[in-house]
């Protein structure tokens, strides 16, 4: 339920289905073999074309190593580095980025802990209801954020959750809940039913079926699950604007909306805050490459 | 949504006389039981974070909600009255109007660049990769960040945009994007571009991957290259992919506040005001919630709309 096109449940599933086929490993291994000149023309056309899309970033980390109030003319590399940004940044916005990570870290387990199990039944169960759940869910991606926050807005103030670090994590994972579910289940659909089905033979229940086999093997699949959670929170503008009114929690999203009301002539602090705010996604573009690409069962089924 | 899944799972089991039918008749329903708790959390989940909250707006906007209520916990029925303030109002139509022509604007820019790019791609070229997935990094940015940047790029006196534009001598004054009335749509639309950019490019490659080599070889036998493949081949193979990609795109867009609330507030003069903004607007600057409740119960009525259009999409798209 993000406001935007980011990165979505539904937009996943479809990238899922219609993602690289068997044949492109095949493909993909043949091309890096015959590298030539012409070729690494094409990387240097990419490179431009990779330049122009993060410029924003280099930008945003070039600005916050400026010394403050040169508002006028940034250079255009920080030649000589100035970290009066990041300490400004550091000093006001340490506490805001602590509520963001503490939201953020309670919102991947309360995510993980409704998401694994309804994935699991949702994989393995013929339940009947299974596909209305589905069907719900990709129905919730689509209802806009605002009428979210308008009605819990209210909910919040009577059940006395407005500026509070529990009614945050509950929110927020409202961007986490329908993604870790499908991405879940898709992993275990993608998991022989024979090893559950071995582990019944032991004399497993469901619940230790589920707890000492069906988990420990999806680890990747929550892995990936639980990052992206985590940057969904982080990112989370919206509930953080609506279902706080005080400074006392205050995520940084709405700590760098509202400094760039008041200290407009203070981009440095504002961008180095920008930085700090980015970390989470600059790592998950390095972590995450590595779990969404990791094989599913590995070894377990012989 | 949770009565039919409650009502589906506790289905009575016909009763048998033998023992083993019955043994198996208890198996049975402790099994339906054991698989129902482990879905329940999430349904109640659900229910409680997108169920409630689209009932309870619903209800919200047949009432004069306001922060009087909060105090008195008093909301009078008011039958059509949020809705024929909301629609009579001059800002309707103009946060209509910029509603279509932002999420047109995101859509077409974001669908051409992002194909342009998977099509890219697909070539081979060292490092295609590494290349590819540096550039999702302006999508998993959160979206306070990228309009705050932005803000800053576009600024009219400093920004660096401008200073490029100026050291080039294409203008001599700097270009007010954002708080000039006839630009700031644009400015946003642009911003909104660039974020959508990785998305429309990572669902779109998956989808050309998918394209078996073996077309375009037959189509190269039959003379069809270069732009021929692609119109012949590529296009027609890609339809659903691409039906996805930009009815998704369409009912992300149309929700959007976080790009529009961080570069411009709706301004100046309301020329970036959207549904959505008003929406909130409405709500959380002027607390007149059931007015605001209103507004987005319009904008969920035109996200449903091409909701419906998903699932047929999809649903031919999985047929085919």
């Amino acid at each position: 339920m993000t406001t935007n096109t980011q990165p979505n449940a539904a937009a996943t599933e479809a990238a899922v289905r219609t993602g690289p086929g068997p044949l492109t490993a095949v493909r993909r291994q043949r091309g890096t073999r015959q590298g030539g000149t012409r070729q690494w023309g094409t990387t240097a056309l990419a490179l431009v074309f990779l330049a122009v899309m993060l410029f924003p970033v280099y930008w945003m980390i070039n600005a916050s190593l400026q010394p403050n109030g040169t508002t006028l003319q940034t250079s255009w590399l920080p030649l000589a580095p100035d970290f009066t940004g990041y300490a400004t940044a550091i000093s006001q916005q340490g506490r805001n980025l602590g509520t963001s990570l503490v939201v953020a870290l309670g919102s991947v387990v309360f995510s993980l802990a409704i998401a694994a199990p309804a994935a699991y039944a949702l994989a393995y169960f013929k339940v009947r209801g299974a596909g209305v759940v589905l069907f719900a869910i990709l129905i919730s991606q689509m209802i806009p954020g605002i009428v979210v926050a308008n009605a819990l807005y209210t909910a919040y103030n009577d059940l006395g959750l407005l500026n509070s670090i529990p009614g945050l994590i509950l929110a927020d994972s409202s961007h986490g809940i329908p993604f870790a579910i499908l991405i879940v289940r898709a992993f275990m659909n993608n998991m022989p039913a024979s090893v559950i089905e071995a582990a019944k033979v032991d004399g497993a229940g469901h619940l230790r079926a589920f707890w000492s086999i069906v988990l420990p093997l999806s680890r990747n699949a929550l892995i990936t699950a639980g990052l992206f959670t985590f940057l969904f929170t982080w990112s989370d503008f919206l509930f953080a604007l609506t279902l706080t009114t005080t400074d006392d929690v205050r995520p940084v999203t709405l700590g760098i909306f509202q400094y760039m009301g008041a200290y407009v002539n203070d981009w440095s602090s504002v961008m180095a805050t920008a930085v700090l705010a980015s970390i989470p996604a600059i790592i998950l573009l390095i972590a995450a490459q590595k779990y969404v690409a990791a094989g599913t069962t590995g070894g377990a089924v012989k | 949504m949770s009565a039919t899944v409650q009502s589906r799972l506790h289905l009575p089991v016909p009763e048998t006389k033998n023992d083993a039918g019955l043994r198996r008749s208890g198996y049975r329903r402790r099994e339906r039981v054991y698989q129902w708790l482990f879905l329940a959390p999430a349904v109640a989940y659900l229910v409680l974070f997108f169920g409630f909250p689209v009932v309870k707006n619903v209800a919200m906007s047949f009432q004069d909600y306001t922060t009087g209520t909060f105090y008195t916990g008093e909301a009078p029925w008011v039958g059509f009255s949020n809705y024929v303030t909301v629609l009579s109002s001059s800002l309707f139509s103009t946060s209509l109007i910029n509603t279509a022509l932002f999420t047109a604007g995101s859509i077409a820019g974001q669908f051409v660049l992002g194909l342009g790019l998977a099509v890219f791609f697909k070539r081979k070229f060292p490092l295609n990769g590494i290349l590819r997935s540096l550039l999702l990094l302006p999508w998993l940015l959160p979206l306070i960040v990228s309009s705050a940047v932005w803000r800053w790029i576009l600024d009219k006196d400093s920004g660096a945009l401008n200073n490029f534009l100026e050291s080039f001598g294409i203008i001599s004054t700097g270009i007010p994007w954002l708080t000039s009335t006839s630009l700031a749509l644009a400015a946003v639309v642009g911003v909104n571009i660039w974020i959508g950019i990785p998305f429309n490019v990572t669902v779109l490659y998956g989808g050309l991957q998918d394209i078996p080599d073996e077309l375009y070889e037959a189509a190269s036998l039959d003379g069809a290259t270069g732009w021929r493949a692609f119109r012949h081949v590529t296009w027609p193979m890609l339809r659903p992919v691409v039906s996805v990609v930009l009815v998704l795109g369409v009912v992300y867009t149309l929700k959007v506040l976080d790009i529009i609330l961080g570069l411009t507030n709706g301004g100046p003069a309301n020329s970036t005001q959207t549904i959505a903004t008003q929406s909130y607007a409405l709500s959380f600057q002027n607390f007149k919630f059931g007015e605001g409740a209103a507004m987005g119960n319009i904008l969920v009525l035109i996200s449903l709309v091409f909701a419906v259009l998903y699932l047929r999409v999809n649903r031919r798209a999985v047929d085919e």
